[in-house]
């Protein structure tokens, strides 16, 4: 069985890709999914604005989700969901050969190239080595989700939120769906980070504490939870706290299970595949996008990922139709000139307090999505600029931008030409900054 | 066949490795057997928690009962495993010596070996450490290569001697916590949380309450000190950095911190060795994890960027005494299979066979049950050495459902979960479905999947009646 393009995970980025790419008559394109229903993670997502920068319009999770299901079909493009990609193999001829499961058996699919839009999901209790019990009740906001607007579950008694963001509200949402009483949002930080509380609704906003520079450090309960331990990180002094339900929200990792089998390079700083601002990896003929590279944006970021990697997808099989589009996409780049073919492409470093940066390769001048970079940072800083330097030489910096955890930083990518790909890694820093 | 007066001949206490195991050995015979446990399931106490290694016992104190049981039992779990589809792999174990002192230790844990009767152990330069484990950390000395050393799934193997003292006619009691006995004539009567039950021997393989049924038939040989485990599971993506078991040079007290692949694809990190004095205590602890990290980063320095998918504790049953306490009281009709320690799953044939031996010297009549094959049950298979399900196109094309992937991050199957439930010795919770399937032990930790599992776990429950 052949298909043109396979993209791998039907979410926002791989259904806005697959259907740009059938729009740009990339031939058959496949979609695989390894959940019973496509949509990704905002299927169980109930609150609003999705699909603002996008489709232009602010809709619920489940109508987002549907709404890029039915483009992606109406756009030629095949979904195959409860199938789950096991593995690949790249032929010498270039042709990638993937492998899948599903109910209807064992099958190969050649490829000539392949995306993967695998996402991420939130690190569990164990993952952030939160010791004690191992009770019921622990779980993640994606586990709540699902329970709750997939399952119908009705969760009683009281809850706490570990996590002070974006996420963080939008679980503390559902918990209240769920009839659960929310004690409290715990954060280490000093503060919370989610500059969109208000869109949760007032219950949430008005009525539930959020307890800054507080961590979990035990959870006790044999069986059902009981309740948490939770210390000021300042001065260590700790208290018990009575619950039914934990819920760690965020601490993204990407799904990069395939992409590591794979034998992707891997970006330290995402821990997503390396890739180059076409979302080329380092393996010929496979690209990475949505929060694979950058765990994690919001669905609409996603999506316009999906998109940007689907063009260069398309213009790498050589297709003039998006040349002529005139997109800005760079001269000369086919599918061989990802990270690691042809001339090495240049890593993009970060220092600390910048925790990563996507895209993290530059391998020709092709804008990045949006036409900027993304990144994160570790800790808060006002008045920090982002300055762009090769072997000492300053190539850009920004205007004086406020740096949140867990909150997108952007940098333009205006000094993509005056890179010289003869030279050393390029370092983006921080100078001028104050913490607060 | 339940002799007369209602009483069963035999009441094996405790379900773990060591019973179960005794019950699937005592059901050859033509006897009326009842395997009691407190509780859920099978293998909840120290048999589901532990290192999960299948020990050739070249370590054990040579002249010892554990060193007799281990050397016997570990060659026919060898072989039982592979009939029953019990994943073992033998990936041979490298002890390593990091220090002078550690060194000069190695040949006496070499002579060590060749007294208990294992002759395969061999000493290894620096050179040949790094040759076979590039990813090991720097300063390895030398160390002593057991190539025999091999990891087992300690959840399948008590499930698989249930399920064949199952279908010999074995009474499976779960639930039912022995709280007291009594004795009229030459039966005992046992209180239990759920009744009484009377029988004419019992068997006490009840690991960490072994000393309390101990004591119920007048015992006071020996005292359970439980020490806990604390163990790091490492993602699969961390599989590839080693090959063998890691172990290091053992104190008089413990074998200390080891680094060991499992069947599942993991990498273990462990164990602490800690006396506690809660027999139910199974907690981690902030100082136990980061006590194994620290050793993790020394051993195999290539864990540190890894993921950690999961954290547990166990306790291992400890005595005050170095061996096993295994006896037979001839009068009162009881035997004692109490202090089994870490190397309990590696000797449970070997255990069984012995208290078999003993039971019978002391009176108990082993008639082979007429018309009975001893067989092993064909488990279901959830080890990375062999094909599941999911990889599996003829059981795929036979039935959709092996096709049909629930867990993502272990990729277990709709078939695999609805053949559990549908098992001879069910599970009673998710627990006992992971013990099962593996469903929900994966990186995410039910993030995807922990729903539609719960769902498939309550719908079973449903259907069987449970509350």
């Amino acid at each position: 069985m052949s298909a043109g393009v396979v993209v791998v995970g039907a979410g926002p980025a791989g259904l806005s890709a697959a259907a740009e790419l059938r729009r740009l008559g990339a031939g058959p394109v496949l979609v695989a999914d390894r959940e019973p229903e496509p949509g990704g993670v905002p299927r169980h997502s109930w609150h609003t604005g999705y699909g603002l920068r996008d489709l232009r319009r602010v809709m619920t999770g489940p109508a987002y989700a549907r709404s890029l299901v039915s483009a992606a079909l109406a756009a030629g493009a095949e979904l195959r969901t409860g199938t789950t990609v096991t593995g690949w193999t790249t032929r010498p001829d270039g042709v990638h050969a993937v492998a899948m499961t599903s109910p209807a058996g064992r099958q190969t699919v050649e490829a000539a190239a392949v995306l993967l839009a695998t996402g991420c999901r939130e690190r569990p209790r164990t993952a952030r080595l939160v010791p004690g019990d191992r009770p019921a009740g622990v779980m993640t906001t994606g586990e709540l989700q699902q329970r709750v607007y997939l399952g119908g579950e009705r969760l009683a008694g009281r809850a706490l939120v570990v996590g002070a963001e974006h996420v963080s509200f939008s679980a503390a949402l559902t918990l209240a769906h769920a009839g659960a009483d929310v004690v409290a949002l715990v954060t280490e930080h000093g503060r919370q980070q989610s500059y969109a509380a208000f869109r949760f609704g007032a219950a949430v906003r008005w009525r539930v504490p959020v307890w800054t520079s507080c961590r979990v450090q035990r959870i006790a309960g044999r069986g059902r939870l009981e309740g948490v331990e939770v210390a000021d990180v300042r001065t260590g002094t700790a208290r018990f706290v009575p619950c039914e339900v934990v819920v760690f929200t965020g601490d993204w990792i990407p799904d990069h299970e395939l992409a590591r089998l794979a034998g992707l390079a891997m970006d330290p700083g995402t821990r997503g595949p390396a890739v180059d601002t076409t979302l080329a990896t380092s393996l010929t003929g496979v690209f990475a996008a949505g929060n694979l590279v950058h765990a994690a944006e919001t669905a609409d970021i996603a999506a316009l990922s999906g998109r940007h990697a689907a063009r260069h997808i398309a213009a790498g099989l050589g297709l003039e139709l998006v040349l002529a589009l005139g997109q800005g996409l760079g001269v000369g780049h086919g599918l061989g000139r990802g990270p690691g073919a042809g001339a090495a492409p240049l890593p993009v470093l970060v220092e600390p307090p910048l925790r990563w940066i996507s895209p993290n390769a530059i391998g020709s001048a092709a804008p990045p999505p949006l036409g900027r970079f993304v990144l994160r940072s570790a800790g808060f800083r006002r008045g920090a600029r982002l300055e762009v330097r090769q072997d000492g030489r300053l190539l850009a910096r920004s205007r004086p931008v406020r740096l949140i955890p867990e909150r997108p930083v952007h940098l333009g990518a205006g000094w993509l030409a005056e890179v010289d790909p003869a030279g050393g890694p390029v370092r983006v820093i921080t100078c001028a900054a104050r913490r607060w | 066949m339940t002799s007369a007066g209602g009483a069963a001949d035999v009441v094996i206490v405790g379900a773990g490795v060591a019973g179960t195991a005794i019950a699937r050995t005592l059901a050859a015979y033509s006897l009326d057997i009842v395997l009691v446990d407190a509780a859920v399931d099978v293998g909840t106490g120290t048999s589901k928690a532990n290192t999960a290694i299948l020990h050739t016992g070249f370590d054990a104190k040579p002249g010892s009962l554990e060193s007799r049981l281990l050397g016997r039992g570990s060659g026919l779990l060898r072989s039982y495993a592979s009939a029953a589809r019990i994943p073992v792999e033998r990936t041979g174990a490298l002890l390593v010596a990091w220090t002078p002192d550690q060194v000069a230790s190695l040949p006496g844990i070499e002579a060590n070996a060749r007294r208990n009767g294992y002759r395969a152990i061999r000493p290894l330069r620096a050179g040949q450490l790094y040759a076979r484990e590039p990813a090991l950390g720097p300063g390895a000395l030398g160390g002593l290569e057991i190539p025999d050393e091999s990891i087992i799934c300690p959840w399948t193997t008590p499930l698989a001697f249930a399920t064949e003292a199952v279908a010999a006619g074995v009474r499976l009691q779960l639930s039912t916590r022995v709280t007291g006995v009594a004795a009229a004539g030459d039966v005992h009567e046992l209180a239990t949380t759920r009744g009484p039950l009377r029988c004419r021997w019992v068997v006490n393989a009840a690991g960490l309450g072994s000393d309390t049924v101990d004591r119920m038939f007048g015992g006071a040989e020996f005292t359970i000190r439980p020490r806990r485990g604390e163990l790091i599971v490492f993602d699969k993506l961390a599989r590839p950095l080693l090959r063998s078991i890691l172990l290091p040079v053992p104190t008089a007290r413990t074998k200390g911190v080891l680094v060991a692949p499992t069947v599942y694809g993991n990498v273990l990190l462990g164990p602490t060795a800690e006396d506690v004095p809660d027999r139910s205590d199974v907690a981690t602890t902030g100082a136990g994890l980061r006590s194994l990290l620290a050793a993790g980063r020394r051993i195999l320095p290539g864990l540190a960027a890894e993921e950690v998918t999961s954290t547990y504790a166990g306790l291992r049953a400890a005595t005050e005494h170095s061996d096993y306490q295994i006896r037979v009281d001839a009068g009162r009709r009881y035997a004692c299979a109490g202090g089994i320690r870490s190397t309990g799953l590696s000797a449970s044939l070997g255990i069984a066979e012995h208290v078999a031996e003993l039971l019978e010297e002391a009176g108990l009549a082993l008639k082979p049950r007429p018309g009975f094959a001893a067989a092993p049950p064909v488990m279901p298979y959830i080890g990375e050495a062999g094909v599941r399900p999911y990889q599996d196109a003829a059981a795929i094309a036979a039935d959709p459902a092996y096709g049909q992937i629930v867990c993502h991050c272990e990729r277990v199957t709709r078939g695999e979960i609805r053949d559990a439930l549908a098992s001879p010795v069910p599970p009673a919770d998710l627990g006992g479905l992971r013990r099962r399937t593996r469903a929900g032990n994966g990186r995410c930790q039910g993030f995807y999947c922990g729903a539609a599992v719960s769902r498939l776990m309550a719908g079973a429950g449903a259907r069987a009646g449970a509350p």
